[in-house]
């Protein structure tokens, strides 16, 4: 059986392969998500896209981001959802799931969306500025830096918005809504 | 050996396809949301990857992607915690978190 330890630097040597390999994980898990009808079930298949995801991050040198990944999605977030899942004791959709039109419909536009992007993004090619690069790229310090120098007011307008969501979060599953 | 972006981006471009099939096919309110979080997901990779190739002394700092892509983040767990407290009032007012059920509005 391959372990965990032969795996990373494995995906140290071959990036790109570490990259497929995760990606395929991502979009079949994403499928599920989207696809099964019991929503513990989708709870945790969506944990397996985002720790693919966070795996990627950590491939494109966002260490920062891959860690916040997992603590914040993959934590806060999921256990938040599966947490909402319980109380409302969620079991698999009654109702016989979407009509053949909506998947027909949804399924084309999901389709020329992904036809899209994947076609412009085609034209990207590899990437420039490799050969000077930053070691510091994607760590805490740098992110700090960026955050708390240029990023200043967008960062202060998102902890606002952070604590409005959370009292209005309160407020809304608190009180009853009047007939 | 580094990951090429552009294959990047059409991963992200397939997840925001399969999120938005799931916000569009669905009824539940609360795997609507994880549709949403999956489109969400979708967009800060493309902003990731984004900021693996913008070079270092443009006019965007080499950063920028990844801290956009914080800010995301941050948004979405105040979006989260909005939307699975507007399922709770769903569910309280209805009995159930079919969003065809949350007609209200509508007369």
């Amino acid at each position: 059986m391959i372990s965990l330890a032969t795996l990373f630097p494995l995906a140290i040597a071959l990036p790109q392969a570490a990259f497929w390999g995760l990606a395929l994980v991502a979009v079949v898990a994403a499928l599920g998500v989207v696809l099964h009808r019991n929503p513990v079930v989708e709870a945790l298949l969506l944990v397996v896209v985002l720790l693919a995801v966070a795996g990627i991050y950590a491939l494109l040198h966002a260490w920062f981001l891959a860690v916040l990944q997992v603590i914040v999605y993959a934590g806060a977030i999921v256990v938040l959802i599966t947490f909402v899942i319980m109380l409302l004791n969620l079991g698999p959709e009654a109702r016989g799931g979407p009509g053949p039109l909506t998947v027909v419909l949804g399924g084309l536009l999901a389709l020329a969306l992904a036809l899209l992007v994947g076609r412009a993004a085609a034209g990207l090619g590899p990437r420039v500025a490799d050969a000077a690069w930053n070691p510091q790229f994607g760590k805490v310090a740098a992110m700090g830096k960026a955050l708390f120098g240029a990023w200043f007011w967008p960062f202060e307008i998102v902890s606002l918005a952070l604590i409005a969501a959370m009292v209005g979060a309160v407020v809304i599953a608190k009180r009853r809504l009047e007939e | 050996m580094q990951v090429d972006p552009g294959s990047v981006l059409v991963l992200s471009a397939i997840l925001f396809a399969i999120g938005v099939f799931g916000v569009i096919s669905r009824r539940g309110a609360v795997v609507l949301l994880m549709g949403v979080e999956l489109m969400l997901n979708a967009g800060n990779l493309a902003l990731v990857a984004a900021a693996r190739v913008t070079p270092a002394g443009g006019e965007l700092g080499a950063m920028d992607g990844q801290v956009l892509a914080f800010l995301v983040l941050a948004i979405a767990a105040a979006e989260a915690a909005v939307g699975l407290a507007l399922v709770i009032a769903l569910f309280r007012h209805k009995g159930s978190v079919d969003v065809d059920l949350a007609r209200m509005l509508r007369w």
